[in-house]
C-alpha cells in the first residue's frame, strides 16, 4: 500500500449565501480504506462530496488525487479520474430494464451485447445478484441499489462514494452490501462512506471524519470507538436516550381499522389488502417494510386522502372516519405526517406560518367563519419553533429555506402539538440527525404517555424496537399479525420484510431465458 | 468571461414586482426598433402608443371605460391562476353574461323597476359562471385539460351570439342589420357615475379588487387556492379538495367575466357582431403582468388600456397599422413570460480562469 493518499482535501472551504457550509476540512483517504464521512443534518457532508465529485467548486482549498492536485469541473472529470458516486436517491427510469438505465448513465457509447458482457463479469467478481434484462419497476429498492452500484463499478473507479446507502436495505441486504464494499477496498478501491448509522460505521469503517457546522472536529478509528461516543463528537454533546419507562397498555382503543382495501392508486403503487389492527391509548405501534410496500398508500388511506369503502373501516375513539377527508378526521383528532416531507407534510414555497395554517388551522382556532386569524397561526408556529428547536429566522421563514432534518421537527412538532388523540407518522427520523431524531422519539414517546394512541410507519428497524410497543410488517400492500415486540428477533422481521424480494437472484436466471 | 444562472434561495420579491415594469419598458424599446425597421417613425409611434392617452386628459374616460372589462374579467383569472387551473376562456364567459342579461332585457322590453339592472347583472354572471362549469365537468370527470376545452367554448359562443342576432333577436325595426334592439331606459347604467367622467364598470373594478384583495389574503379559501397551486398533494393532506378549487376558480372567473359582459353591454346599449372584442384573452394577459395580485391586476388593467387607446392614436398619427396595440400585447406576453426567469434565478457573470483555487494559506 503505497504512502500517497488516493484523496486528500486540503482546508477546503464552500460559502452559500448565509452559510459557510465547508469551513477549511481538511480529509484524506488511503487507497484502500472504507472511510466514513459523519456528521449531522447541514454539518456540510453533502456539499463536501459535491465538491469532490464535481458537483459544485471549492471557493478557496485544494483536491489532491493521488498526490497531484486537480480541479474538477464536472462530475465526467470526477468520473474520468475515477470517482464513483452511488446517491441516496436513485435516478432510474421505471418502464426500461437494468441494461437500458445503465447504458444512459454511461459518458460513451457501448454496444449492448458488450455492456451485458462487462455488467455480468463485475457482478461476478463482487457478489452482486441481478438479471440486467429486468424491468426496474419490478425491483425491490435493494435491487435497484445494485444498479447504482454497478453503475459505478463499471467505470472502475479508484473511489467509491456512498450516500446514505443502507437507509432503505433490509437487515440481510445491508449485510450484502457490505461483503461487497469490503471486497472492493481489498481490491484496492477506497471507499468514501456517508451515513448516519452509527453502528454500521462501527462495523464496516476503518476510519472516520467527523464534521459540525461545517467543520472537522474530530478523526478517529471506529474501530475503538462505540456508536455513542462518536455520536456525541457528531453533535458536541451528551445524547440523551430517549426514556420510554416500562408502559402497560391499558388504555382505551383509540384507532381501529378494520379489513381496509384500497386499490392500487396508480400503474407504480401499491394496493392495500384487508388490512385491520388495532391501537389502544398510551401505546405505539410500528410498521416495519421495505419502502414501496404500500407505506404511503396505507398512511394516505388513515389521513382521509384515500376515502376507505365503508364509513366504519376506520375509527378514531368509535366515531367512524372511513369516509371522511383529512379535515374531518383532524377534527376528530386523528393528525398525521407523511414521509415527503417537501411538497406533502409541508409547502416549500410557503412560510412555516402558512404551513400551520395547512394542518392546524380548526383545532387551533386559525379560522373563524372562513377567514383566518393569522395572528394566532404566527404565534402557534413560533411556539411549535421553541419548543422543538427548530433552526429558523421564525415564522415567517419559507418552509424549503430549512435543512430537511429542521423542517422534518417543524412538521412533526405542529402536528405533536395539536394534541391529537391519534398520531399516525411516516418516516419521522427519516434524513434527521441522531439529536434531532431523539428528540422527535421523546416528544412521541411523551405524547403517548399522554394517553394517545400513535402508528410509527418506518423502514428502520432499530427505530421501531427502540420506540414501539406491538410491531407489524408490511409487505406487499398486507400486514402481518401484530406482535409484542419482546417477542421477535430482528432476523425474524428481516424475513417478514423480505417477503417478495427474499430471493431475487433465483428467479434471475428464468427470466433471462424467456 | 460568462453569464451562468444561478438559483436564488428565495424567489426575489423585488424582482416580483420590478419585472412587470422593465417588460413594459424592454416593449417599448424593442417597439421602436421594429417600427423603424418597418419605416415608420418609432419613437413618435411609441409615444403615442403608451404617452398619448396618459397626458391627453380627453383619453382619460376611453382608457377607463377600456380598463374596466379588463381588470373586472382579471380579477376572476387570478384565482385560477394561483392555483394553476388555467381559464383560457374568459371570451366566451364574456360573451354569455352578455346573451344572459339581453336575454332579461327583451323579456323586460315594456316594463319598468330598479329591479330589472340587477337581475340583467344576476342572470348575467350566473350564465358565464355555467358556461365555465363545462370545462370543470371536462376536468373533474374526464381529465380533460381545462384549456383546451375552455378556450374550445369560445367559439361555440361566437356561433350562438351570431345565430341570435341574425335570428331570433334580430332587431325588427333594424334595416335587417345583425344586431338586437337597442336597451331601454330601465335597463341602462348611466354612463357615468355622478357626472365625474368615470364609469360604472371601473367603480365595480376598484371594489372588486379590494373584495379580491380580502379573499386572497385573508380568507381560507383563498389560502386553499395558493395551496393546490403550489403543492396539490400536501393541499390534500391539507384537506383541500382539488376538484372543489377546480369547480370554484372555474366558475368565479366565469361570473366575473359575464359580469363585465353585462356592464359592457349596457355601455354599447346592444348586441352586434363587433360586440366580441377580445377583452377575455387580453385580460389572461392582465392577470398575469398583474402578478395574479388584485392591485396588480387593476394597474395592469390599465396599463393595457392605454395601448387599446394609444393603439388608434398611433393608428391616425403615425399612420401604423390597426393590429398594433395587439402586436404590442402579445410582445408584453411574451416579455413577462420570459422575465419570470428573473425572480428565481439571478444572473451572475463570472471569470472562467480559475478563481481562487491552489492558493494555500
Amino acid at each position: 500500500m503505497s504512502a500517497t493518499p488516493r484523496l486528500e482535501l486540503i482546508d477546503v472551504s464552500k460559502r452559500f449565501p448565509g452559510v459557510l457550509a465547508n469551513d477549511r476540512v481538511s480529509l484524506s483517504v488511503k487507497p484502500g480504506e472504507i472511510h466514513a464521512l459523519l456528521g449531522e443534518n447541514g454539518a456540510g457532508k453533502s456539499t463536501l462530496v459535491k465538491m469532490i465529485y464535481g458537483i459544485q467548486a471549492p471557493d478557496s482549498g485544494s483536491i489532491l488525487w493521488e498526490g497531484e492536485e486537480v480541479r474538477i469541473a464536472h462530475p465526467r472529470a470526477a468520473r474520468r479520474l475515477g470517482v464513483g458516486m452511488v446517491f441516496q436517491h436513485f435516478s432510474l427510469f421505471e418502464a426500461m430494464d437494468v441494461l437500458e438505465n445503465i447504458a444512459l448513465g454511461l459518458d460513451g457509447a457501448v454496444s449492448r451485447k458488450q455492456l451485458d458482457a462487462e455488467i455480468r463479469l463485475v457482478m461476478e467478481k463482487y457478489g452482486l445478484k441481478l438479471d440486467p434484462r429486468r424491468q426496474i419497476s419490478t425491483l425491490s429498492v435493494g435491487e435497484r441499489q445494485r444498479i447504482e452500484i454497478v453503475r459505478a463499478l463499471l467505470l472502475n473507479p479508484r473511489l467509491l462514494i456512498m450516500d446514505e446507502p443502507t437507509s432503505v436495505l433490509t437487515p440481510q441486504e445491508v449485510q450484502d452490501l457490505f461483503k461487497t464494499l469490503r471486497r472492493l477496498a481489498s481490491d484496492g478501491c477506497s471507499i468514501l462512506y456517508i451515513s448516519h448509522k452509527l453502528h454500521e460505521i462501527v462495523e464496516l469503517c476503518e476510519r472516520a471524519t467527523i464534521l459540525r457546522g461545517g467543520k472537522v472536529v474530530a478523526t478517529c478509528d471506529p474501530r475503538q470507538e462505540t456508536a455513542r461516543s462518536m455520536g456525541e463528537m457528531m453533535i458536541g454533546s451528551d445524547l440523551r436516550d430517549p426514556a420510554r419507562g416500562q408502559v402497560s397498555v391499558e388504555g382505551p382503543v383509540r384507532l381501529s381499522v378494520r379489513d381496509l382495501s384500497l386499490q392500487k392508486p396508480d400503474d407504480f403503487g401499491v394496493a392495500l389488502e384487508h388490512i385491520s389492527f388495532q391501537v389502544k391509548g398510551g401505546e405505539i405501534f410500528g410498521i416495519a417494510g421495505v419502502a414501496g410496500n404500500g407505506q404511503n398508500e396505507l398512511l394516505e388511506a388513515l389521513c382521509g386522502e384515500h376515502s376507505a369503502d365503508l364509513h366504519t373501516t376506520i375509527q378514531v375513539d368509535g366515531a367512524p372516519v372511513g369516509r371522511s377527508g383529512p379535515a374531518g378526521r383532524r377534527k376528530l383528532g386523528l393528525c398525521s405526517v407523511p414521509e415527503e416531507r417537501n411538497g406533502h407534510a409541508a409547502i416549500g414555497a410557503f412560510s412555516l406560518s402558512d404551513n400551520a395554517i395547512l394542518t392546524a388551522r380548526s383545532r387551533m382556532g386559525f379560522e373563524n367563519q372562513g377567514f383566518i386569524h393569522k395572528a394566532a397561526a404566527d404565534e402557534f408556529a413560533a411556539n411549535v419553533i421553541k419548543t422543538f428547536a427548530v433552526k429558523t429566522l421564525g415564522p415567517e421563514a419559507l418552509a424549503n429555506s430549512l435543512s430537511g432534518g429542521n423542517l422534518q421537527k417543524y412538521v412533526m412538532g405542529r402536528e405533536i402539538m395539536q394534541s391529537p388523540g391519534v398520531l399516525v407518522v411516516s418516516q419521522p427520523t427519516w434524513g434527521v440527525d441522531a439529536g434531532s431524531a431523539a428528540f422527535i422519539h421523546q416528544a412521541l414517546i411523551d405524547l403517548a404517555a399522554q394517553g394517545s394512541a400513535i402508528v410509527v410507519i418506518s423502514q428502520d428497524l432499530d427505530e421501531l424496537l427502540r420506540l414501539c410497543d406491538r410491531l407489524s410488517v408490511i409487505n406487499l400492500g398486507k400486514l402481518s399479525t401484530p406482535r409484542p415486540v419482546g417477542d421477535v428477533s430482528v432476523q425474524e422481521l428481516g424475513l417478514l420484510m423480505g417477503g417478495s424480494h427474499a430471493t431475487p437472484a433465483n428467479s434471475a436466471g428464468g427470466i433471462h431465458a424467456a | 468571461m460568462r453569464l451562468r444562472l444561478e438559483k436564488r434561495l428565495e424567489p426575489s420579491r423585488t424582482m416580483l414586482v420590478m419585472t412587470p415594469v422593465l417588460s413594459v419598458i424592454a416593449i417599448m424599446i424593442l417597439g421602436i426598433i421594429i417600427f423603424d425597421g418597418l419605416g415608420y417613425d418609432g419613437p413618435q409611434a411609441v409615444w403615442e402608443l403608451f404617452f398619448t392617452p396618459v397626458l391627453d386628459v380627453y383619453k382619460w374616460r376611453d382608457v377607463a371605460s377600456k380598463a374596466a372589462p379588463l381588470i373586472i374579467i382579471a380579477l376572476g383569472l387570478l384565482l385560477g391562476n394561483q392555483a394553476k387551473i388555467w381559464n383560457i376562456g374568459a371570451e366566451g364567459q364574456y360573451i354569455l353574461g352578455a346573451i344572459g342579461a339581453a336575454g332579461v332585457a327583451f323579456a323586460t322590453q315594456s316594463m319598468t323597476g330598479f329591479w330589472i339592472i340587477p337581475l340583467m347583472i344576476i342572470v348575467g354572471m350566473v350564465l358565464g359562471a355555467i358556461y365555465a362549469a363545462v370545462p370543470a365537468v371536462l376536468r373533474t370527470r374526464y381529465g380533460v385539460s381545462e384549456v383546451l376545452s375552455s378556450l374550445m367554448f369560445v367559439y361555440v359562443s361566437l356561433q350562438l351570439l351570431s345565430y341570435l342576432i341574425t335570428g331570433p333577436w334580430k332587431d325588427p325595426d333594424g334595416h335587417n342589420f345583425p344586431q338586437t334592439a337597442q336597451l331601454t331606459e330601465a335597463q341602462l347604467l348611466p354612463h357615468e357615475v355622478w357626472d365625474s367622467g368615470i364609469p360604472p364598470g371601473l367603480v365595480v373594478a376598484l371594489f372588486g379588487s379590494i373584495i379580491f384583495f380580502i379573499i386572497v389574503s385573508r380568507t381560507v379559501f383563498g389560502f386553499s387556492i395558493r395551496a393546490i397551486g403550489e403543492a396539490p398533494h400536501a393541499a390534500r393532506y391539507g384537506g383541500f379538495s382539488s376538484n372543489g378549487i377546480v369547480w370554484a376558480t372555474l366558475m368565479i372567473s366565469g361570473a366575473m367575466a359575464g359580469l363585465a359582459g353585462v356592464l359592457e353591454l349596457m355601455q354599447l346599449t346592444r348586441l352586434n357582431l363587433g360586440y366580441p372584442s377580445g377583452y377575455g384573452f387580453t385580460a389572461i394577459i392582465v392577470s398575469l403582468l398583474g402578478r395574479s395580485h388584485p392591485v396588480g391586476v387593476f394597474i395592469a388593467g390599465i396599463v393595457l388600456a392605454i395601448t387599446y387607446v394609444g393603439g388608434q392614436v398611433a393608428q391616425t398619427v403615425v399612420h401604423v397599422p390597426n393590429a398594433t396595440a395587439g402586436l404590442f400585447q402579445a410582445l408584453l406576453l411574451f416579455a413577462i413570460l420570459a422575465s419570470d426567469l428573473l425572480v428565481r434565478y439571478r444572473i451572475r457573470i463570472s471569470v472562467s480562469s480559475s478563481t481562487n483555487m491552489g492558493q494555500r494559506s
